[in-house]
């Protein structure tokens, strides 16, 4: 059996943060502009250690946006980072007109995503962003891991695009268990495990909950692949068509509504090359509620269990086709 | 020719051409273009800095159309100033043109900045434009236009915030105070005075000019031109359909073309006025 093992608990937004650093110091036309919760979603990075390139706005996610969309047009690259929910959807005509429509180098840090970041309730967590983003033309939309891979994707955001992307992450602490030298690339995945019963497409905090429902299935002798889907548009179409042949069932494990997120761009692809019968991890068509992330996961059904159940679920469907 | 007949001349020919593109269009917003067509001839015929030869010259003042639905008397002034040919004018709304209902950026037309017509975003774009030149040591400046109605979006008094807030002096934003927009008056529809407290009270320098009286646009911008530290806006006062008496301050021509016969009308009035 592969053995998993994390280096130490950390947030994800603790790598947005690090990549920001770096990036900033490497690039001298990077830019950030802060949306008053700076520090909390890393965007302390330029803020800190380069002020001259730091321009706060204030409570204003809609000129954060737009000003930003100004700034690139003078050969910035400027990174806008907020609560995910309020900068991917309050924002979101300024997004898909000045920065998406232009094709500008906006890179944008959706912070606090998904239903993990816990006791603030349902209007902070960000469970519709990539469902909103996803269908804007132009935008490459990440979903990293864990924090060392958002390191990560903030450089390929930089280095491997020239227009918009959106970088999504998270506020809990979470394993930090992918390696330092694994490449990163837009529009690729990477496989984490290889079996034939069931491949589990995961992204963003599922993917180390998917690696834990692994355990469990490998334990009852269940071969599971694991696939951790981290650029979700553009999406990686060969690797999902190939696991899928060898599988022939699928599971999709998202912290985001089971509508138009990562989930449901698998099964585009799916349907278009290979349908097979697929179940769906996340949140089902309802709002969130205050509580703990681990129980709030738990609840929510978007935890190891639920996938675990899920690939159970799915393997009974192929196996009585 | 001295300069004012000049620029009264490129008025002209902006408003002909205005009219003869959205006849041939079908569709479009007549009023406004009509009404701007002195402010877009000072402008690029006068005050800004640009090179039609070189279309993204760095040294260029950018302008920024906030009220995406005027176009048609960008595009005029683009194609007059030699941008591109004027029978490109023909193609405005029609199926693989540069000239799109609203500017499309990714259409590749020379001189237009940027993609607008979701009100209430340009004037951002311009304070984010401005913000870069200034780091960048340039001293080029921004030309930001909107709309009366379009002051009625809240982002841009967010945008005004942040622009008095960085002190972005190389920002004019030039507001089209025609008074109307599609519903009817703009004060009966939703009061956006008094104007210039509430541009003074952001921290901007306020300015009020007769938008369709050369002389006046060119002394405003002359008096403007070497403020500093804050940003300047100019309250335009300009009559929606300027030059077409039929036309004129009627706010149900803010989104209509005219028909091939009314065209032929409104360019014989506009050269009888010109003395043709």
């Amino acid at each position: 059996m592969k053995e998993f093992n994390y280096r130490s608990l950390i947030p994800t937004r603790v790598g947005f943060h690090n990549g920001l650093k770096y990036a900033a110091q490497k690039y001298p036309q990077i830019i950030g502009i802060g949306c008053d919760i700076t520090i909390s979603v890393g965007m302390d990075a330029i803020a800190n250690y380069f002020p001259e390139r730091f321009f706060s706005v204030g409570i204003a996610e809609q000129n954060a946006i737009t000003f930003a969309a100004g700034l690139s047009m003078t050969g910035k690259i400027p990174f806008v980072a907020s609560y995910a929910t309020f900068i991917a959807m309050r924002a979101l005509d300024q997004i898909r007109v000045s920065v998406c429509y232009n094709n500008l180098p906006v890179k944008i840090g959706g912070a606090h995503a998904g239903i993990s970041v816990g006791p603030d309730g349902a209007t902070h967590q960000a469970l519709e962003d990539i469902a909103a983003l996803r269908a804007l033309p132009n935008i490459v939309i990440l979903s990293p891991a864990d924090a060392t891979q958002t390191e990560k994707a903030v450089l390929a955001a930089v280095e491997q695009n020239n227009g918009p992307v959106y970088i999504r992450y998270g506020r809990e602490s979470m394993p930090d268990f992918t390696e330092k030298d694994e490449p990163f690339t837009i529009g690729k995945s990477q496989i984490l495990t290889e079996g034939n019963d069931c491949v589990i497409y995961a992204t963003g905090h599922l993917v180390w909950e998917a690696i834990e429902a692994w355990k469990m299935l490998y334990k009852e002798n269940i071969k599971t692949t694991i696939v951790n889907i981290y650029s979700i548009k553009p999406i990686d179409v060969e690797t999902i068509v190939q696991t899928a042949k060898i599988c022939n069932c699928a599971v999709t494990a998202e912290e985001h509504q089971v509508f138009g997120g990562m989930g449901s761009a698998v099964l585009e692809v799916l349907a278009q090359n290979y349908p097979v019968p697929v179940e769906m991890v996340g949140m089902n068509n309802c709002f969130g509620e205050s509580g703990k992330p681990i129980e709030l996961m738990k609840k929510y059904k978007m935890d190891r269990l639920a996938i675990y159940n899920a690939v159970k679920k799915v393997i009974n469907r192929k196996n009585s086709f | 020719m001295d300069k004012i007949d000049y620029l009264k001349h490129k008025s002209y020919l902006i408003r002909k051409s205005v009219i003869e593109m959205l006849a041939e269009a079908g569709s479009g917003h007549l009023g406004g273009s009509l009404g701007l067509a002195d402010i877009f001839s000072v402008l690029y015929f006068s005050e800004m800095k640009h090179d039609s030869s070189n279309p993204i010259w760095e040294e260029r003042d950018r302008l920024i159309l906030s009220i995406g639905h005027v176009a048609p008397v960008l595009y005029a002034s683009l194609a007059h100033a030699g941008y591109f040919d004027i029978n490109e004018l023909f193609t405005l709304r029609k199926i693989n043109s540069r000239l799109q209902g609203h500017p499309g950026k990714d259409k590749g037309l020379p001189g237009l900045e940027c993609s607008t017509g979701s009100l209430g975003q340009g004037l951002s774009i311009a304070a984010g434009i401005a913000l870069g030149l200034k780091l960048n040591n340039s001293k080029s400046r921004v030309f930001c236009i909107c709309g009366d109605g379009e002051l009625q979006e809240g982002s841009i008094w967010e945008a005004a915030m942040t622009a008095s807030h960085y002190k972005l002096d190389n920002l004019i934003c030039i507001v089209d105070r025609n008074g109307l927009q599609i519903d009817g008056k703009t004060s009966e529809v939703m009061e956006i005075d008094p104007l210039q407290e509430k541009w003074q009270a952001f921290g901007w320098i306020v300015e009020n000019c007769n938008g369709n009286n050369i002389v006046d646009i060119l002394n405003t911008f002359d008096k403007i031109r070497t403020l500093k530290g804050k940003p300047v806006v100019i309250i335009a006062k300009t009559i929606m359909g300027k030059g077409i008496k039929s036309v004129e301050n009627d706010y149900k021509w803010h989104g209509k073309a005219p028909n091939k016969e009314q065209a032929i009308e409104f360019l014989k009035e506009l050269n009888e006025n010109e003395g043709i």
